[in-house]
């Protein structure tokens, strides 16, 4: 009918002024936590997807860089947490996957064991001292490929030499071996005959690190061996360059992650004896006001997002699920880096943006 | 890294096409699948992942017809570089705004 179409086009065009009706804005901006599972998870990224009601969701990065904004929460040298908004989860997720498996650090690679009279065998030790995070720039080495010889270019020698001892007054000394025992061989390898690890400078690695930490474990309190009197370890351990793609060990992050930035509304006023219900069952969450009504505190403290999950078990209630509302901002990430101490959090960021700009730039190059 | 299918000379003028990128996983892929879902110019975009050990990922691209799935592929490249370079401007200032901060 000619006249429906008429209402229709003219629908369509209030949409187009004013963005998309109520609950579908609601859907695509938020996952709404149910008692049993959570709504609407996916995002709507295809650029038709509103187009029936006149809304472009194309890619806009005017909208994009005026919607996005980042907040830090707590930065300390090994850890940070920030506020990601505006952003969308293809992106975070590259990112956060890009920490753990390919921005590049330092860990020791080869163990080459002159002697080992010690409890622990010589290919379990070998294991544990490669997940030690060593304190070395990742940026002053090359990565050393297989068929590479090893340089002062791309390895770092440390050394390990303990031996137990019982003094004569009884007292057992070196009877741990912790991290903080590497010693550095800025000259290159003691043995490089056998290790074929040759330094051409004889000045070694000296002017490289320059103001820099002796190389040597971020954490100098890791135990690596337990020894009895008369029980040995000396051995070398060579540390190259590598991504957490080939061995966690080069992950330079305990870990990273991001989680979505929770919410709790109001449906209705909730007012009188339901308002006090509530606030009894998640004080930190809820508070009565004035005149007995409900209203929502900031949600982002520990003690209230500990009584979220309790917030969720009242939607088993029918009664609650009309009158309160538990959701999910879908592009707020609140995003935490835990470096493993290698380099500061905010440094693996940036490093992670670099990479995955680095990997569109590539393969746009060869197309 | 990105090889089109074998086939007929003329690929630039391909408006469907499946790319295999060696050395990538969802960490590029699902993020150009992000942005070339984004342009109305393309009509479908999907990857896979074939076999876990091998280190490849396909990603398939059509386009309406107005571009090549190249050209959208490069027009994607184009605006994750975009949106990285500017993450790390919004990250930077937010880090400094951080440090300024008084100490509580």
């Amino acid at each position: 009918m000619p006249g429906e179409k008429k209402h229709k086009e003219k629908k369509k065009k209030e949409h187009a002024q004013q963005g998309l009706p109520e609950h579908l804005e609601k859907q695509r901006k938020y996952v709404i936590c149910g008692p049993d599972k959570n709504y609407y998870t996916s995002t709507e990224t295809a650029a038709s997807e509103y187009l029936s009601l006149g809304v472009d969701n194309a890619w806009d990065f005017g909208a994009f860089a005026a919607g996005l904004s980042i907040k830090v929460n707590r930065m300390s040298e090994e850890s940070m947490e920030f506020d990601l908004i505006g952003a969308d989860p293809a992106v975070a997720n590259a990112l956060r996957r890009i920490l753990i498996s390919e921005v590049p650090t330092v860990a020791i690679e080869h163990v080459f064991i002159v002697n080992n009279t010690s409890i622990i065998q010589d290919e379990v030790l070998a294991h544990r001292l490669g997940l030690v995070p060593l304190n070395v720039d990742p940026a002053l080495l090359e990565p050393k490929g297989a068929e590479d010889a090893a340089s002062e270019r791309n390895t770092v020698v440390l050394r390990l030499r303990v031996a137990c001892r019982r003094e004569s007054d009884g007292a057992v000394v070196n009877d741990v071996v912790k991290s903080g025992a590497f010693e550095w061989l800025h000259h290159g390898s003691d043995l490089p005959e056998e290790t074929k690890c040759r330094f051409t400078d004889p000045a070694g690695q000296k002017a490289a690190f320059e103001g820099r930490p002796k190389p040597g474990a971020v954490d100098k309190g890791i135990l690596l061996a337990k020894l009895r009197p008369g029980q040995e370890i000396e051995l070398e351990a060579h540390c190259i360059k590598g991504t957490g793609r080939e061995h966690a060990k080069w992950s330079p992050v305990a870990t990273a992650w991001y989680r979505l930035c929770p919410e709790v509304a109001l449906l209705r006023e909730v007012e009188g004896e339901e308002a006090a219900e509530l606030a009894a069952e998640a004080d930190a969450v809820f508070g009565v006001g004035q005149g007995g009504k409900l209203f929502v505190r900031d949600v982002r403290t520990p003690a209230a997002e500990r009584q979220l999950e309790r917030v969720r078990r009242l939607l088993e209630q029918p009664r609650w699920r009309e009158a309160i509302e538990f959701r999910k901002r879908k592009d707020h990430f609140i995003f935490t880096i835990e470096s493993t101490g290698a380099l500061r959090p905010e440094v693996l960021f940036k490093q992670a943006l670099a990479i995955l700009a680095d990997k569109a730039e590539r393969l746009e190059k060869r197309l | 890294m990105a090889e089109q299918q074998p086939g007929p000379s003329g690929a630039e003028t391909y408006t469907g096409t499946t790319f295999a990128i060696e050395d990538e996983d969802h960490t590029l892929a699902n993020s150009l699948r992000f942005f070339l879902n984004k342009n109305p110019n393309v009509a479908f975009c999907g990857y896979s992942i074939p076999h876990p050990t091998e280190h490849v990922v396909n990603l398939r691209v059509q386009t309406t017809g107005e571009v090549t799935a190249a050209a959208a592929v490069r027009s994607a490249c184009a605006d994750l570089k975009q949106v990285c370079a500017h993450v790390g401007g919004v990250f930077d200032a937010a880090v400094a705004e951080f440090k300024a901060r008084p100490a509580e």
